[in-house]
């Protein structure tokens, strides 16, 4: 018994190559579940939908020119938010809280697949649902419901760096939540209570500036406030910034908060995540 | 000394669960090449001692190596190379059985030919159906294939044909001899003990945590448990004898009753009706061990 097989050792890089694959599987997996297309992906759009239609009689102020603020445009980057946290942190926990639940993260754990290769599968696919989606959102917007939309490419950067930011901390924290639920069956329940809470008092549903000061501070604690207050400054006009907190965009303290919480769920996957609940 | 380290080594191995213990000192090895067959009844101790040795559980005390490497602490290389094919898997399936194998096949360093495995567990014409469209039995072949496609050296099949028919089972039985004749060692439990007898080169029987007996295929239950068995009928009734000499009885017998005795049968025990025997002396108390193993 002196003899040792030497386990050779597995490429490097391949961590980053066998990522790509994961995003496109997980893409392609994500569109053939007909519910999670309709519920996360198409919600934000219905939801402009009915706001755009029902309140179109509504007044929301006026813009520079002296133009009425119309419910569409009002309601536009809202529901880019909410699209941003639906496909981030809402499908990704229910998700991997099911993957664990039907025996898929168990047969990836027993494969030499490494952990980040599936984080970087399922960040991807965040990130390729929430373009399209956001994609489809502003198409919509424009045609449809006549929203003007922005001209000034710092603008269209602001929206960028908030989009990217957002998506990527929604997902990190999304796989760090899929813990919390027993199993795939109690997800949705688990889940879906918090990101509903999170849609009402971030400014999503209802307009944050009639939200009381206590509501108000409140929700600045988590991400979503502060990324539906990035999304307005690119989408509502200038004048609507005495609107918000402090009577400025704060882009900065957008910045910050989000990228706390993106550490945040960043160190909370990397201690939290496993493969299976060991029983010991 | 040259021999190689057997593929699989496992020393006096022990799980609890609070008070309860799971496993009470099982040892065995798995040299290179063989396959080797754990059968025991239900909750006995087969999945918790191959799921110890995949790297799923942990253990509470003994010693424990896979390939050279303690499977609590095995790395991706380690698992690359491995095969597992788990117990049950309810996957969604959303995705063809040729595309999950490609892209399980890109997981592993010097993975088989994906066409090649889908033939070989006989799904060439399934091989564009989504996996959720399957029937149970298929399903449960592209686990097998799942757990092949990166060329393991050594296999794990925690009750791999649950659910074929038994045509099906002769096919993965052959499928099992080809991966053997390319020394693939492998770890099978089972609850066909035709399927043991068919595949395995040793077996151990486990039965309330412990290794009740291990062996070759004919080996197991030792000798005794192997003496033929007689059995006929006459007027006093029912008649069974065992003899290591049942031509002599029969022709004892024949001589006695000047014809031939009413329902003879000389039967050679099966590995099954050895298990059983072995099983039924060692008397567990099967239900409760088995909620328990759900239950957690």
């Amino acid at each position: 018994m002196t003899t040792t097989t030497a386990t050779p050792k597995l490429p490097a890089g391949r961590t980053v190559t066998l990522g790509a694959s994961r995003v496109a599987y997980e893409v392609k997996t994500y569109f053939r579940q007909g519910d999670s297309v309709f519920f996360t992906f198409l919600f934000p759009l219905i939801f402009l939908t009915i706001f755009s239609v029902a309140f179109s009689a509504a007044s929301f102020g006026t813009n520079a020119s002296g133009d009425k603020v119309t419910a569409a445009e009002f309601y536009l980057p809202a529901m880019l938010a909410a699209g941003v946290l639906l496909s981030g942190l809402q499908n990704m926990s229910i998700d991997i809280a099911n993957e664990r639940s039907d025996g898929t993260l168990k047969r990836l754990g027993g494969s030499p697949l490494p952990v980040l290769s599936y984080f970087i599968g399922k960040i991807g696919q965040v990130v390729v649902t929430g373009l399209l989606q956001s994609g489809l959102l502003l198409l919509v917007a424009a045609v449809a419901f006549r929203v003007e939309l922005p001209t000034d490419p710092a603008k269209w950067l602001t929206f960028a760096w908030v989009f990217l930011l957002g998506v990527s901390t929604c997902a990190v924290l999304g796989i760090a939540l899929s813990a919390l639920p027993r199993t795939g069956k109690s997800a949705t329940a688990v889940i879906i209570p918090i990101t509903l809470i999170l849609q009402f008092i971030s400014g999503v549903y209802l307009s944050f500036s009639q939200l009381p000061e206590w509501l108000q501070n409140f929700a600045s604690i988590f991400p979503l406030k502060w990324l539906a207050q990035g999304m307005r400054s690119v989408f509502l006009p200038d004048s609507f910034k005495t609107l918000e907190m402090g009577g400025t965009w704060n882009l900065s303290g957008v910045a910050i908060v989000t990228a706390i919480w993106l550490v945040v769920g960043l160190v909370a996957c990397r201690l939290t995540f496993r493969w299976i609940r060991k029983d010991s | 000394m040259t021999t190689p380290e057997p593929h699989v080594r496992v020393r006096d191995l022990r799980k609890t669960y609070g008070n309860f213990v799971a496993l009470d000192g099982v040892s065995f090895d798995i040299e290179r090449g063989e396959t080797f067959a754990l059968l025991g009844p239900n909750g006995a101790g087969k999945s918790t001692t191959i799921e110890i040795l995949e790297g799923y559980r942990d253990r509470s005390s003994g010693e424990a190596s896979v390939l050279g490497v303690d499977p609590q602490h095995g790395g991706l290389d380690w698992k690359a190379r491995l095969g597992i094919v788990l117990q049950s898997s309810g996957e969604s399936g959303n995705v063809t059985v040729r595309e999950q194998l490609a892209h399980f096949a890109g997981f592993y360093p010097h993975p088989r030919d994906v066409d090649e495995v889908i033939a070989a567990v006989g799904l060439t014409d399934k091989a564009k159906s989504r996996i959720k469209s399957l029937s149970g039995g298929q399903r449960r072949r592209v686990d097998v294939a799942l757990g092949v496609v990166g060329r393991p050296e050594l296999l794990f099949l925690d009750e791999p044909t649950t659910g074929f028919d038994p045509e099906a089972r002769r096919e993965f039985w052959e499928l099992i001899r080809s991966l053997k004749r390319e020394g693939t060692t492998i770890l099978l439990t089972t609850h066909y003990l035709d399927e043991a007898a068919q595949l395995g080169d040793r077996a151990g029987v486990i039965a309330g945590g412990t290794l009740i007996d291990i062996g070759t295929i004919d080996e197991i239950g030792g000798a005794d448990s192997r003496i033929p068995l007689v059995r006929w009928r006459d007027e006093n009734g029912q008649h069974e004898e065992r003899t290591t000499e049942p031509a002599s009885l029969v022709a004892r017998l024949f001589a006695a009753t000047g014809g031939e005795p009413a329902g003879l049968e000389v039967r050679r025990p099966s590995l099954e009706d050895v298990y059983l025997a072995l099983v039924a002396a060692h008397g567990t108390n099967d239900k409760t061990m088995d909620q328990l193993e759900h239950s957690l």
